[in-house]
């Protein structure tokens, strides 16, 4: 007699796993975890102090592990979505490679991971800022406001912007408002930048029941609220000459990205949906991560000549 | 147990845990250095002080 009767395993839990090592990766959604990673170091850059380039490296290491857990869990509680969207349906969970309890185990188990190690090799102000960015963006925005609001990532966008001050707080131990002007750069950025995206993917947000802009509100209203958050993010962009912690080189770049980003979004506004192959929305998506990868680079050359003299 | 009622792993189930394995590992030996020097770095010669 075998030790378990054949008839009583279950053909799902039964089975011997296939995913790899790489899979595992996939739930940490390395692309977004790159941004969190690159983000949290310009705000330690930034931070008026020069902590150990060790420690700091534990810190940026711990700060990413954070974001990759939040990632696998919303991987694991999105799987139904994931599995109907084009774009997702190829991810780990829903492909069936990875089983959605290990999913979960996995985030959970890196959650609790890494917060405690920023919290020992830190301070626990920033393992406390990561806790609340994994707890915003797997139980507020992927549980709750993701299936239940337009607004979705209006205010989740709370927590992809919130790794530069998490990075900010484990070199000073404190939250000023330099670190959260850079917050509101990311938190103005995420509305254009995903709304760009459902207008030309909306009837996959529409088949999986995601209530995104496009499909609550329509697409020219959508257009609308793109080009005022546009405006805002230019605005927002330059915050950092004004306020005072970045110099007039910076201020006259980041005037120059926004103009152009205020540019792109009015020619969503202006095309009013009207090219087929949606190239405005699709050039406006491409440029804005552009931006906030220049934005950023441009606010790390600062804080590095400012660090170290030019 | 008879051979018969194990469960036999395909070649891709061994593969697929083999490369698990060695991602484990790798994760392991890298944390165990990260606390190691963390706390060298964090406690400066102080890691010495031990009271008798």
């Amino acid at each position: 007699m075998a030790l378990v009767e054949r008839e009583h395993i279950n053909e799902e839990a039964g089975r011997l796993s296939e995913a790899t090592a790489g899979d595992f990766i996939a739930l940490l959604k390395p692309r977004v975890m790159s941004l969190v990673v690159f983000t949290a170091f310009v705000g330690m850059v930034l931070a008026p102090a020069s902590p150990n380039p060790f420690l700091a490296l534990i810190s940026i290491l711990a700060i990413a592990v954070g974001a990759g857990a939040s990632g696998a869990l919303n991987m694991w509680y999105d799987a139904d979505i994931d599995a109907v969207m084009a774009r997702t349906a190829t991810r780990p969970v829903p492909a069936g490679r990875v089983a959605p309890g290990e999913a979960l185990g996995f985030g959970l188990f890196l959650s609790a991971f890494s917060v405690g190690t920023l919290g020992l090799m830190a301070n626990w102000l920033a393992a406390s800022l990561l806790a609340f960015t994994i707890f915003f963006y797997a139980v507020i925005y992927t549980m709750w406001l993701k299936r239940s609001t337009p607004q979705n990532i209006v205010i989740g966008g709370a927590a992809g912007a919130l790794p530069p001050v998490v990075g900010w707080a484990a070199v000073t131990g404190s939250v000023s408002l330099e670190s959260l002007v850079l917050f509101l750069i990311i938190f103005l950025w995420t509305p254009p930048h995903f709304w760009a995206l459902a207008l030309f993917k909306s009837g996959d947000y529409e088949r999986a029941g995601v209530p995104m802009m496009p499909n609550v509100a329509g697409a020219a209203s959508t257009r609308r609220q793109i080009f005022v958050y546009s405006v805002l993010v230019a605005i927002s962009g330059v915050l950092p000459t004004l306020m005072g912690f970045a110099s007039l080189p910076y201020g006259l770049a980041a005037a120059v990205l926004g103009i152009a980003f205020v540019w792109y979004s009015w020619r969503v506004l202006a095309a009013k949906g009207q090219d087929v192959k949606s190239r405005p929305e699709k050039a406006l998506f491409g440029y804005s991560v552009l931006y906030l990868f220049a934005i950023f680079a441009a606010l790390l050359c600062d804080g590095l000549i400012a660090h170290f003299g030019a | 147990m008879p051979d018969e009622d194990r469960v036999k792993p395909t070649e891709a189930q061994l593969k697929a845990r083999r490369s698990r394995s060695i991602a484990i590992g790798l994760a392991l030996v890298a944390f165990v250095i990260i606390v190691y020097l963390g706390t060298l770095y964090k406690l400066g010669p102080a890691v010495f002080d031990r009271a008798m």
